[in-house]
């Protein structure tokens, strides 16, 4: 026992040894970003090679949970990278007074739609939502929000919670610019043809390849893993006239970190190709900054909305609560 | 985390939307027990009675069901009763129907096993004579069965409750914005508003709601709960007479259990996906496993120990082992998180955490079986080990760990099952590189591999299954012996 305690310490120094020689950049981040499919490890080694530093990543459930975790932490918070949150959760996130400003060119972030302008936060990758549809079982899919809405109430749609997930929210704010005040109505229309709710995506998607319901809220981007992957082109996203809702995925730099250096210089380098080029086919996202490498040829198959809708950060954050309690009573009738 | 609470300056108000996701909440629950425990109850009363090929392992199937990833669930489900299932159109399970079956399924095999141990457990003497009287079929049950049922009935149809009241995925997926319940309405305060006030204001609702349901239970009943563990089993006592009316006991909770365990199997066999990653998450959860039974055990003994020698306070402490299950986990797991914030991290700091937060969540079942174990050997030896001066180690291992031999490796495995299927604790405290099979099996769902996720929820399944016979055998195998 007692050698086996010795070697245990030993191991111990073993692992921490190195860590303590070098600066460590702790990140904060969702989980997929840093499951075996996500761009997280490529890019961490690809990071220590430029800055003769380790990185750690903290993965939490997802952006919400990081916020939160975060609040929870105040001061104390150990990450001196937050890599995950969207824009619906940003002005939140300045609000807890824990990020600092990057002072870094805006202007690298050039490939998201509408530009890009915020004194905290960079974005590192974006896509727009999307339903997506069995083409063995959806000839003709919806052209619009409209139709969706007024469409077929046999053929079943599944959504996400907007109280417990990203893509969720997503599409209340897609319904909130389209209908504006008259997003009750719309709602109650739509509600016999939604087969379920689920609390994640993860949920949703495991549904719909089952074959429940033939349509299911994603994203534009989701077809791209069955083309590239399974080689299958059986899942299409359905194109809508009204525009599709933006998620923009950010970083910001916690302002109290002893490594702000460092972290303002991750952020810096996220914006490089060497980031940049492994986020299409690990995050199924759209890269924010230039790439070296060309999109693989399923992106090339994607559909390209003709309007990007957006709610400022400051308007989700003053009217998130109002309208999720809009639809949960249409739903709760 | 009250303190939180008041530093937030949060208000507590209950409003009439919480009245209605309280009613909710009751009614999904309560029909939930009721149908686990109807199902449960015919089907225990033939696997307690009866010999027939395949019933060990049956058994052994029954360990697993309430363990398995909620989301996993939710699939196996769908494609057994799904629209685009083996059975469509049997019900509506996008509705009340499919989270009272979904409940069902997770919580019937539970109820089999803790109603068989009870049934086990009355005595041989009385089995024999009811033969000599030549009491059969419902004069047997009334006389000789139904009584032991009703001791451990108050008990089991709390602990299925408690675990309903909480469920979540399950709610949410099949029940849609319409079901919530109060485990909902705390999550989404406590995640999406962060208001931590309001959060615990619903969570002080829920521990009432469970403490009257507690009390009336009580009051009813009188609360002398008997064993609650698959007893020694035996086998010289069942009847190898298993004909069609047995059959028909089990047929439906076999049709609910097994048919979604069939699909997985169906599903995940050729999606398996062996790979480095996949066995470090078997190890992982294995060893995080081993570990949360042994301080769930150790927890739970010196409790069981002083609450079945009928001490002062006992009650207390019942009620203290209780908490883990009374407490809505989102708000256990965030009162730990602001206990221990600062101290996580490195990877041994975070296996040890979830460790002892697994070993809490076990603590009401392992100090159940521990405790009524110990009502029927252990205490009944005080007085010999007194007069012979056996104390501390000594008095354990030769007069306190052989008699209690069964009753340790039946809760070590019901520890460890939970603990394999725990999925809160590792995504609050895990740390980078700790990766348990049910952290896997979230990752592969959302990254759009639901059929390798499902191969991998197989391998878990079968490495519970395995564990569950294993144990059986060795019981069996330890009972001859003495």
């Amino acid at each position: 026992m007692k050698r086996f305690f010795h070697t245990l310490c030993a191991a111990t120094f073993l692992m921490t040894g190195p860590a303590l020689a070098k600066d460590t950049l702790t990140i904060y981040t969702y989980e997929s970003f840093v499951s075996e499919w996500g761009p997280g490890s490529k890019i961490k080694a690809n990071f220590e090679k430029t800055c003769d530093c380790l990185v750690e990543y903290v993965a939490v459930t997802d952006g919400v949970a990081m916020l939160n975790r975060l609040k929870l932490e105040g001061q104390n918070s150990t990450a001196d990278v937050v890599l995950g949150l969207d824009t619906n959760l940003t002005d939140e996130a300045v609000a807890t007074n824990l990020f600092g400003k990057h002072g870094l060119d805006q202007a690298k972030a050039s490939a998201v739609p509408g530009g890009w302008h915020d004194d905290y936060f960079l974005p590192f990758d974006y896509g727009y939502f999307a339903f997506i549809y069995d083409t063995t079982k959806v000839a003709l899919p919806p052209k619009s929000l409209d139709e969706l809405v007024n469409g077929d109430p046999s053929q079943k749609i599944i959504l996400q919670d907007p109280r417990s997930s990203t893509p969720g929210l997503g599409f209340l704010l897609w319904m909130k610019q389209v209908y504006g005040d008259r997003a009750s109505d719309a709602w109650r229309k739509l509600k016999p043809r939604i087969l379920t709710t689920t609390p994640g995506w993860s949920e949703a998607y495991g549904l719909f390849t089952k074959g429940e319901a033939p349509m299911v809220f994603s994203y534009v981007t989701s077809p791209a893993y069955h083309i590239e992957v399974e080689k299958s082109e059986q899942y299409q996203a359905a194109k809508f006239s009204e525009g599709h809702y933006l998620q923009i995925e950010v970083a910001g730099a916690i302002a109290g970190s002893p490594e702000l250096p460092l972290a303002l210089k991750f952020l810096d380098f996220m914006l490089t190709p060497k980031f940049q080029d492994e986020i299409p086919t690990t995050n199924w996202m759209m890269p924010a900054g230039k790439t070296d490498v060309a999109l693989p040829a399923a992106f090339g198959k994607l559909i390209v909305p003709d309007k990007t809708l957006l709610y400022s950060p400051s308007e989700v954050k003053k009217n998130r609560r109002k309208w999720i309690d809009e639809w949960l009573s249409v739903f709760s009738e | 985390m009250v303190w939180f609470a008041v530093g937030q300056g949060g208000s507590l108000i209950l409003d009439s939307y919480i009245w209605s996701v309280l009613r909710f909440t009751v009614l999904q629950a309560g029909l939930s027990t009721i149908l686990s425990i109807a199902l449960a109850l015919p089907a225990a009363w033939v696997l307690a009675g009866y010999k027939f090929a395949g019933r060990d392992f049956l058994l052994a199937i029954f360990a697993v069901p309430q363990m398995m990833p909620a989301i996993v669930v939710v699939l196996a489900l769908t494609g057994v009763f799904g629209r685009s299932g083996w059975l469509p159109n049997l019900f509506n399970l996008y509705s009340l129907s499919g989270i009272v079956l979904a409940h069902a399924f997770f919580n019937a095999p539970l109820c089999i096993r803790l109603f068989v141990g009870a049934l086990q457990s009355v005595k041989l003497e009385n089995n024999r004579l009811a033969t000599q009287l030549g009491l059969s079929g419902f004069r047997k049950w009334q006389h000789v069965d139904w009584p032991a049922i009703r001791t451990v009935l108050p008990h089991i149809s709390l602990l299925v409750f408690l675990y309903c009241a909480a469920s979540f995925v399950v709610v949410l997926t099949f029940g849609g914005p319409s079901a919530t319940t109060l485990e909902v309405a705390i999550y989404q305060s406590l995640r999406l508003d962060f208001d931590v006030a309001r959060a615990i204001s619903l969570a002080i609702l829920q521990i009432i709601l469970c403490l009257v349901l507690v009390t009336l239970i009580g009051r009813f009943y009188g609360v002398e709960e008997a064993g609650v563990e698959l007893r020694k089993n035996p086998h010289e006592t069942l009847s190898s007479t298993f004909t069609l009316q047995q059959f028909s006991a089990i047929i439906l909770p076999l049709v609910l259990v097994i048919a979604p365990l069939v699909h997985l199997l169906w599903v995940g066999l050729p999606s398996i996906n062996i790979r480095p990653i996949l066995l470090q998450a078997v190890l992982t959860s294995g060893g995080i496993a081993l570990f949360s039974a042994l301080v769930s055990l150790l927890i739970a003994w010196p409790l069981a120990a002083i609450v079945a020698r009928r001490a002062p306070h006992s009650g207390v402490y019942s009620a203290i082992v209780m908490l883990g299950l009374i407490i809505p986990p989102a708000v256990l797991a965030t009162g730990w998180f602001i206990l221990l914030r600062g101290s996580g991290g490195s990877y041994l700091q975070s296996a040890g955490l979830i460790c002892v937060l697994n070993s809490l969540m076990a603590l009401p079942l392992v100090f159940s079986i521990l405790r009524s174990a110990m009502v029927q050997n252990l205490v009944g030896h005080d007085q010999l080990c007194d007069q012979l001066r056996l104390r501390g180690w000594l008095r354990f291992s030769r007069i306190d760990y052989p008699i209690m031999r069964f009753a340790i490796f039946q809760s070590a495995l019901i520890a460890c099952v939970l603990s394999m299927g725990d999925l809160t604790a590792v995504m609050l405290l895990g740390a980078q590189g700790l990766i348990t099979m049910p952290s896997l099996i979230a990752s592969e769902m959302g990254n759009y591999r639901s059929t390798t996720a499902q191969g991998t929820a197989l391998l878990l399944a079968s490495i519970c299954i395995s564990l569950a016979y294993l144990a059986q055998k060795f019981a069996v195998a330890q009972d001859s012996d003495q």
